[in-house]
């Protein structure tokens, strides 16, 4: 860039120059972004996490119940000996009762038979890192179990969103005529309806489960990439380029997704990164209110739903963890799809 | 002006039929069957089969169509499947109580949203301009669920501000004793990132040469900024506030949920989870006529602020 504003020393010219690719100045810009390299760096944390927890290595034994039941976080120290009423034992004789007991015979047979059955009652621990659920299980093991459920279903339902609209879009701008007509009417359709409408919708259909509520927020969520990949090969689709691709004998699918697709991909990229918090977002609603992931899955949203009622008992720690959590992720997530933004399109800027 | 209104009127049959066709769609060919979620688990076949010959499930498809069809003709949706209350009866009842929460919210965050995004927007770069974006990155980061969670638990358990949860016949005690809650909640959510969007729309505004202009020949602050760019800037807020509109209809469902308001979102989670799909229907029909008429007005709203603008 420099050596084309300065005249002296004359650059050495390469056998065969190439322009630098959109991806590769967008990365040289990225580094230079403080915010954004640190939000990255949250992000591929987080990632790892998922990935570790997803293949089994972590939070794999999350159902477990290792600890008491509602189990104080660690630097709480163990709850206090609750000050527990003591039952008299009766005194006096025992009445025999086995003239008129039916079961008596078989009393010594049964307690031969429980003799040889071993039972192994694991100690329970009076503390975990961050405490215990109502059942004893590790809040802090549920929450890395949760995050992976949660932002593999924002992450799947925005690859898919992202397949429909660049899909449609793509359709939509480069053949135009009837199949845009079409395609813009079904977008008309999809965004005349309340999103939240739509999702209950398809979430009355469709039923529960991480890949249920993953399909249904993509089949709500791709209207606005579609509009912006549709506007992008609209415009593509007439430059010099793709011109010639023609000329060259370049078939339709050829030109659409050989050369203007790599040509738009970062703005596609930017949208569904855009989606994710969304989508997330929607899952831990949809899942607080039961039409989320399945009663065998934990995510953010049952963990706040279970949250709800041990709040009031006075045990903070799973509303805590869940939302802890969730706060670090978007956080991060927001700041690094706006750096990502800034340097892969800064026309997008603003876009919320 | 009237052709233009028969226009816009007439384009928005096609959507429409969209609209009820992807509804019937979704719930004829891809929805569990119905008769059993409502005969429940003891059903046996003999009694599924009457509930589908009682609400006509047993029919072919297109027969089900017609029927669906002459319902959106004549907006008379019959009742719902499960309470059997007329659907049109469950609107009537249910939509005031949404609007006595979220028109409220709507009113306060928009009035409260522009007067600070055009005081950050003026005093650009300041501090407590980045403290809008802080604020309002935190604001976002965590689930509305928790705000109201944790709201509920402090300010109506902890410290007895406000009622937990209820709900009466009369209005003025709603918006009085019932409404602060989550009016309170929903601001602490949403006013810093609308604040944030609105302060973009007047970044946009401040930078054109109009201002420049105004303020050459000698207006004062005031009537630059309340007369030249807030009127420049109504259009994207206009085209905002327009799109936030038809959500509050349904939109409000947490909010019922959490405080037991018995509004028009409560009826179609209910609804969602007894598969009533009549209630659905009717919901999804009317909310997309509504998102139209809304545009329609927004559109004809530009025109009123804007007088360049042509509508065509």
């Amino acid at each position: 860039m420099t050596s084309a504003v300065l005249p002296s020393p004359p650059p050495q010219r390469a056998p065969v120059q190439r322009s630098e690719g959109v991806w590769h100045a967008a990365w040289k810009r990225l580094l230079k972004d403080r915010v954004g390299i640190a939000s990255l760096a949250v992000v591929a944390l987080f990632i790892v996490l998922i990935v570790l927890t997803a293949l089994g290595l972590v939070a794999k034994s999350w159902q477990a119940e290792v600890g008491v039941p509602n189990a104080r976080p660690g630097f709480m120290g163990a709850a206090p000996p609750e000050a527990a009423a003591v039952i008299e034992t009766p005194k006096g004789p025992n009445v025999d009762l086995s003239d008129v007991d039916p079961l008596a015979p078989r009393y010594k047979e049964w307690a031969e038979r429980a003799a040889k059955l071993k039972t192994e009652e694991a100690p329970r621990a009076q503390t975990l890192p961050l405490g215990g659920d109502r059942l004893g299980r590790d809040v802090l093991v549920k929450a890395m179990k949760g995050t992976q459920t949660s932002v593999f279903v924002g992450l799947m339902g925005a690859v898919f969103a992202a397949i429909i609209g660049t899909l449609l879009g793509a359709l939509a701008g480069f053949f135009g005529g009837k199949v845009g007509d079409f395609l813009e009417w079904l977008y008309n359709v999809f965004t005349a309806i309340p999103d939240i409408l739509l999702i209950l919708a398809f979430a009355a259909v469709f039923g529960r489960g991480v890949g249920s509520v993953a399909i249904i927020l993509s089949l709500v969520g791709w209207t606005g990439l579609y509009r912006q990949v549709r506007a992008e090969f609209l415009k593509h689709s007439v430059r010099e380029y793709v011109r010639a691709a023609e000329a060259i004998g370049a078939s339709s699918m050829s030109r659409m997704f050989k050369h203007i697709l790599p040509n738009v991909s970062h703005v596609i990229f930017v949208r569904m990164s855009l989606l994710v918090v969304g989508f997330i977002k929607y899952e831990v609603i949809l899942s607080y209110l039961g039409l989320g992931v399945g009663v065998d899955d934990v995510s953010w949203g049952t963990m706040l739903a279970e949250a709800q009622s041990e709040l009031i008992l006075g045990y903070w720690w799973q509303l805590a963890a869940a939302t802890a959590f969730m706060a670090v992720f978007i956080t991060a997530f927001s700041l690094m799809t706006d750096a990502l933004r800034d340097a892969l399109d800064p026309k997008l800027r603003g876009l919320e | 002006m009237l052709p233009y209104l028969i226009r816009r009127l007439w384009q928005m049959v096609p959507t429409l039929v969209g609209a009820v066709l992807l509804v019937f769609v979704l719930f004829h060919f891809f929805g569990s069957d119905p008769a059993e979620i409502l005969g429940g688990l003891n059903a046996t076949p003999q009694q599924i089969d009457a509930i589908r010959e009682q609400l006509g499930l047993n029919r072919p498809w297109y027969v089900q169509l017609g029927i669906y069809l002459k319902q959106v003709a004549t907006l008379d949706w019959g009742s719902s499947w499960t309470t059997h209350e007329a659907v049109s009866h469950i609107f009537a009842t249910r939509l005031p109580a949404t609007l006595t929460v979220m028109l409220p919210i709507l009113i306060f965050d928009t009035l409260l949203a522009l007067p600070i995004a055009m005081w950050v927007a003026y005093r650009r770069g300041s501090l407590s301009d980045r403290a809008i974006m802080v604020v309002s990155t935190l604001a976002l980061s965590i689930s509305f669920l928790v705000y109201i969670i944790v709201g509920q638990y402090l300010f109506g358990f902890q410290l007895g501000w406000f009622p937990v949860q209820g709900w009466s016949d009369s209005v003025l005690t709603n918006l009085l004793t019932y409404v602060p809650l989550p009016l309170m909640l929903a601001l602490m959510v949403g006013l810093a990132p609308q604040t944030r969007l609105y302060r973009t729309f007047f970044l946009d505004e401040l930078g054109h040469d109009y201002v420049r202009t105004a303020r050459a020949k000698g207006l004062t602050e005031g009537s630059v900024l309340f007369k030249h760019v807030l009127r420049n800037a109504m259009i994207p807020i206009l085209t905002n506030i327009g799109l936030a509109l038809p959500g509050i209809f349904v939109g409000s469902f947490l909010i019922e949920v959490f405080f037991s308001i018995p509004g028009l979102g409560r009826e179609v989670i209910l609804a969602v989870n007894r598969s009533d799909y009549p209630v659905i229907q009717a919901t999804t029909v009317y909310l997309a006529m509504l998102t139209m008429i809304i545009n329609l007005i927004v559109d004809l709203l530009y025109k009123l602020v804007d007088p360049r603008v042509v509508l065509k």
